[in-house]
């Protein structure tokens, strides 16, 4: 049978079946099992409209138990235990996770997945605040926005295609047909390349620096100097301190680039093979991302800027703040929590990318990430133990903001 | 929004400079892909597609004409060999040719050269080539190397290439075609049925571009090679995928979401809390626990697993995005039409799914985009030894692998397998922002 016509009774079952049973349970239930009739039809309308919510939600039910609920579970057991020879398994304790610490390859994802985790949903984040910001006062803006906006809609493979193009490096005696190498042999350490290669990025380090510092400052202070008639319980004091100490290493961090970045020889007119170059291909690979997810930042970020009160804005004019001011103090303000949505949205994108780093580089040249490390375990080296015990670590990643969803959710609902 | 209380900011030159330079920036990419999708090989390999929109210089490798065939013996007894060898190629103006590879810019064009042994060659700037030898010359046509400047050129080759010959062309006739019956359509269904305008355009649009490809087929169905074959069937079996994956969840999700936003009943919120939880679960966790069941269940690797797989993971997106656009909805509709005696299911079907058509778009191309954009799943649950179930995602990546160098292959059907969700995009683009301003403020 063609897949395609087993597609089309597929469609045809599924959506058919799904109608016949909410329509014949529900029948079921108002003619067979509780009349709504008889001396009893007082209570069996009651018990009825009792038991029909769960015929509405048993598929889905269902579905999300076996497909999600379940292998959370089931994938916990199978970190904790080993596979015998014979299809039999063996609870082994934490061995799987033992030996997966004790691999390099391990490690190295986890460092990239903390490299990625710090970049992309902070570039993506500010990257779509300054575009929603700048369309938004343009009469062509929305044009520009769904241009910008445009790669959500593009897979991660196929992105992966338009940037290995980009990255494409041919031996020296040919015309290079990759972007990135053609303007980097325009660079020969003169003047220009001075100002854009050291002074540039130096720049852009030391006020990411200075951002973040700022940022550990905001979050540290009340420590230090609490304000006068706010009481803060211990969990989020707890909070801050951590914050804090990993904000200012942070800080301390992209100050020493500095430093680095003006002083770092690099080959002029040599092409290079971006994505081996380790360490700096990580951020190449990012760059993928870093493109795809800016849309999906500007859209909500813009929705929220529109949300933004006018009177405020108003009032900060008339008081004679500068844009820069209105957009710093005024609007930020309000929006905070938009970013910090957009941002553990993000987050939880890059905490499962998979496909980018499977289609560019598959984790050569030191790219490995947490889900193409679980991918390597489970279908290459067919080790289900730590395949398992690293799907255990990402899920581990995931749960701070799956908590915190869920309590805002919750919050909200009341 | 700056502009409220009348000054006109200083700052406006600068934003538009820098909102253009952004859009620049996030369009190259695509574009550079797109561009070289329509170069040849030998087009791509020489130089960046930036330089295809203008006459570019090359290096080239031509051949004079067969000497045996095409050579004519002079008055004075020398034969000579002319013609031009650009010959049924492309046109392009020479600067400067070589007769070796080791030297092939020695001669500038008008030049004559000697060969040695009585022959000399000449060739001029727009090709034309004489080559003379005191004895009668044998073997090939002599090799010519020629640095020249080419107009812009582009191709469909590597569409006929990809998805075989003459695809392209016969879907753009029939889009045209599809087109003017929907306008004309439009036009009748406007004096006849005035509120139908829309739909009419639509249905008999795509009704059109579909019976045109049934009757005439696309292209002439024959394939250009191993690329052709495996490209287009894994285009038709990423639609296979994608198409019930779609669809069932949705049905399945809205029923969910009618009973937790518009139903009492004892761990609704409880419900609701989980859903929002499992959206951020990473599907990474359930990839051996389900492989494992599906094989021991014996649905094994195929189509049915990876359209329950996807069911699967879409529906706390489903359900938490009609949910919240149902709860939405006034309440007023809902209880007069059951205090006049409706049903749950009456009400659901009469009244709640009309009004919330709009989510359902959002969350159909949701799914639509995650469906057909996907790689894991379809590694995981669909993919087997056979490769006949292969998807285009998986294709890319294998091309990626085996023919790294390929550029003109892999541009081509990279653009082909995202130039759907980008059509989709675009026209429903509303949707997709509403779907993603409902789904992501938690």
């Amino acid at each position: 049978m063609s897949p395609a016509l087993q597609g089309l009774i597929t469609i045809f079952i599924g959506v058919g079946g799904c109608l016949a049973y909410f329509y014949g349970s529900n029948i079921f239930l108002d003619k067979v099992l509780f009349p709504a009739k008889g001396i009893h039809a007082g209570r069996n309308i009651n018990r009825a409209n009792m038991v029909r919510p769960w015929l509405f939600l048993m598929p889905a039910l269902l579905a999300l138990g076996l497909y999600l609920a379940y292998p959370v579970v089931e994938t916990f057991r199978l970190s904790l235990s080993e596979r015998l020879p014979g299809g039999a398994s063996q609870y082994v304790g934490f061995d799987n996770y033992r030996r997966m610490f004790a691999e390099d390859k391990f490690w190295e994802a986890m460092r990239n997945n903390l490299l990625w985790l710090l970049i992309v949903p902070a570039a993506a984040t500010a990257l779509g605040l300054l575009v929603a910001q700048l369309t938004d006062r343009i009469k062509w803006g929305s044009f520009a926005k769904s241009l910008i906006f445009m790669p959500m809609a593009i897979s991660f493979v196929g992105a992966a295609v338009i940037f290995k193009l980009i990255y494409d490096a041919r031996p020296a005696d040919q015309n290079q047909i990759g972007i990135l190498n053609a303007l980097w042999l325009q660079f020969d350490g003169g003047f220009g390349s001075v100002l854009i290669l050291r002074v540039l990025p130096a720049l852009m380090f030391a006020g990411f620096a200075a951002v973040v510092g700022y940022a550990a400052y905001l979050v540290g202070r009340p420590i230090v100097k609490p304000a006068a008639h706010v009481v803060e319980g211990i969990a989020l004091k707890l909070l801050r301190v951590v914050g804090a100490v990993l904000l200012s290493w942070v800080a301390v961090l992209s100050a020493l680039n500095v430093i680095d970045s003006a002083t770092l020889a690099m080959p002029y007119g040599e092409q290079q093979t971006w994505l081996t170059i380790p360490f700096w291909n990580n951020f190449f690979l990012m760059v993928v991302l870093i493109w795809i997810q800016t849309g999906f930042a500007m859209v909500i970020l813009s929705a929220a800027l529109r949300g933004i009160p006018e009177d405020t804005i108003e009032a900060a004019i008339i008081d004679g703040a500068n844009p820069f001011q209105i957009f710093f103090k005024i609007k930020v303000p309000q929006i905070m929590n938009t970013i910090v949505v957009v941002w553990t949205t993000i987050t939880i994108v890059v905490l499962k990318v998979f496909d980018i780093v499977f289609a560019m580089t598959n984790g050569q040249w030191e790219t490995q990430v947490l889900a193409n490390y679980m991918y390597d375990k489970l279908f290459r080296s067919n080790d289900w133990g730590v395949g398992s015990a690293s799907a255990m670590i990402i899920m581990l990643l995931v749960t701070p903001i799956l908590v915190w969803n869920v309590y805002n959710a919750r919050k909200e609902m009341r | 929004m700056d502009n409220i209380a009348g000054t006109k900011s200083s700052l406006n030159w600068a934003v538009h400079i820098s909102v253009v330079l952004l859009v620049v920036l996030w369009i190259f990419p695509t574009v550079g892909l797109f561009v070289s999708s329509f170069r040849t090989a030998d087009q791509i390999s020489t130089s960046g597609w930036w330089k295809a929109l203008f006459p570019s210089e090359q290096s080239l490798t031509l051949r004079a004409a067969d000497p045996d065939d095409f050579a004519v013996q002079q008055a004075d007894g020398t034969w000579v060999v002319s013609g031009n060898l650009f010959e049924g190629g492309t046109e392009a103006e020479i600067s400067r040719w070589g007769s070796s590879s080791r030297e092939i810019s020695a001669y500038a064009a008008g030049e004559a050269a000697d060969l040695g042994d009585g022959e000399s060659f000449a060739v001029e700037a727009n090709g034309d080539y004489v080559w003379s030898s005191v004895d009668q010359p044998s073997g090939r046509g002599q090799r010519v190397f020629v640095t020249a400047v080419t107009p812009p050129e582009f191709t469909l080759e590597n569409y006929d290439t990809v998805l075989g010959q003459g695809v392209v062309q016969s879907l753009l006739v029939y889009i045209v075609a599809a087109v003017i019956v929907g306008t004309v359509a439009g036009f009748s269904a406007r004096s006849l049925r005035p509120d139908h305008t829309r739909s009419a355009v639509i249905v008999f649009g795509f009704g059109s571009l579909i019976l045109l490809s049934v009757i005439f087929g696309l292209g002439t169905g024959q394939g250009g090679g191993q690329a052709s074959d495996d490209m287009a069937k894994a285009f038709f079996n990423t639609l296979t995928v994608t198409i019930p994956a779609t669809i069932i969840p949705i049905t399945i999700a809205a029923f969910a979401a009618y009973a937790l936003a518009w139903m009492d009943f004892p761990g609704r919120a409880l419900l609701i809390a989980a859903i929002v939880g499992l959206l951020v679960v990473p599907l990474q966790l359930a990839l051996i626990p389900l492989l494992r069941l599906h094989l021991e269940i014996g649905i094994g690797k195929g189509y049915l697993g990876v359209w329950l797989a996807h069911t699967g993971f879409g529906m706390p997106l489903a359900i938490y995005l009609l949910r919240n656009y149902m709860a939405g909805l006034p309440r007023d509709i809902i209880e007069n039409a059951r205090v006049d005696g409706a049903t749950d299911f009456q009400i659901f079907t009469r009244i709640i799914l009309p009004l919330s058509f709009p989510a359902l778009a959002s969350f159909a191309i949701f799914q639509f985009l995650w469906t057909w954009n996907d790689l894991l799943v379809a590694l995981v649950f669909l993919i087997d030894s056979s490769g006949n179930t292969t998807v285009m995602t998986r294709q890319i990546v294998e091309l990626l692998g085996t023919r790294g160098g390929n550029w003109e292959i892999l541009a081509t059907a990279a653009f082909v397998s995202i130039s759907v969700p980008l059509i989709v995009f675009f026209a429903m683009q509303k949707y997709l922002v509403r779907g993603l301003l409902a789904g992501s403020v938690k």
